[in-house]
């Protein structure tokens, strides 16, 4: 548990340096992380909040870059269906990656079992816990960083490189390749439309690509 | 950037975490997807971080960029060297920075 949550507190080290250098105020910041607690969901946002993007550009982007959460979240519901609806929610709102993945790991066998609620809250304590820290750091230590150091750019390689992994056959780096030309081709679109735009060519492409060639299932769901 | 946007948009991603994270549990009955949006679910992410990150990298001011001396070009070039060679994002992070402060602080670009 604690080599994968250093990797992650660098993360959140980024991501609190970049929300700084977005132009955040150190207590914005502060409440950013706490609240919305989903590091790439908040440095895909800063561009579009320093832009002026409206609100309903900002959340379709921020659901896109999510999503993996709903994948996860059909799997986490054979573990915990049988509890309270609020304690599910409650319990969802503390479940990022590495818990997922963790769990899942010690848990194959997707049934419930009385040992995975203390395992659960184990993880995500500490999961919490190292990425507040790491993201206050990344605040503080931001605000005495000059701003033509131009640090903010890390969030941008930090998202690059989860995009870089997500590239994991020909159809994906299609949908990419298609996502990413329309942005630029649309950016000048009023209202930050570019990025929803780009999202809805690369998606459409991408469905459009899984029924001619029907050869590689989505792994996943 | 006034600050009801900035509280509106903090408030709305905190929904959006809330939302996608619980998505499958929020229902008391067994939610069930149609198979395209399984399909699309698969490319949306990807879309998404691209369509935020492209204009980042290639633009400046709504232009693709007109010169060599960005530090941006470098930082990338040398980060994604790093990522395909060592499948890694937190040593990416921290090679295509390093070139990136290198660059702006040392030659000003």
């Amino acid at each position: 548990m604690v080599p994968p949550s250093l990797g992650m507190a660098a993360w959140a080290l980024v991501t609190g340096v970049a929300m700084v250098k977005s132009g955040l105020s150190v207590w914005t910041a502060t409440a950013m992380t706490v609240l919305v607690y989903a590091g790439s969901a908040q440095l895909a946002a800063l561009p579009l909040i320093v832009a002026g993007a409206p609100l309903a550009v900002l959340l379709v982007a921020a659901f896109c870059v999510n999503l993996r959460f709903v994948i996860y979240g059909a799997h986490w519901r054979r573990y915990f269906g049988h509890l309270p609806r609020w304690h599910r929610l409650w319990l969802m709102y503390f479940a990022v990656d590495l818990n997922y993945v963790l769990f899942v790991r010690r848990f194959p066998e997707p049934r419930p079992q009385p040992e995975q609620l203390p395992y659960f809250w184990g993880g995500a304590v500490w999961n919490w816990a190292s990425w507040q820290g790491a993201s206050l750091l990344g605040i503080v230590i931001a605000d005495r960083v000059p701003t033509q150091w131009g640090l903010g750019f890390a969030g941008v390689l930090a998202l690059l490189g989860v995009t870089y992994s997500l590239l994991s056959d020909r159809k994906t780096w299609i949908a990419a390749g298609v996502a990413a030309c329309a942005a630029v081709a649309a950016f000048s679109l009023p209202l930050k439309l570019n990025i929803v735009a780009a999202i809805a060519a690369g998606v459409a492409i991408g469905l459009l690509l899984d029924r001619s060639f029907p050869g590689a299932a989505p792994e996943r769901a | 950037m006034p600050s009801w946007y900035i509280a509106a948009g903090i408030a709305g991603l905190t929904v959006m975490t809330v939302l996608t994270r619980g998505f499958f549990v929020i229902s008391e009955r067994e939610l069930e997807l149609p198979p395209w949006a399984m399909h699309g679910l698969r490319y949306a992410p990807i879309a998404a971080l691209v369509a935020v990150i492209s204009p980042e990298i290639l633009l400046t001011d709504g232009a693709l960029i007109a010169t060599w001396q960005d530090a941006r070009i470098y930082a990338v070039l040398v980060g994604t060297a790093y990522f395909w060679w060592r499948r890694g994002i937190f040593g990416m992070i921290v090679t295509g920075t390093a070139v990136l402060l290198a660059l702006k602080i040392g030659l000003g670009w």
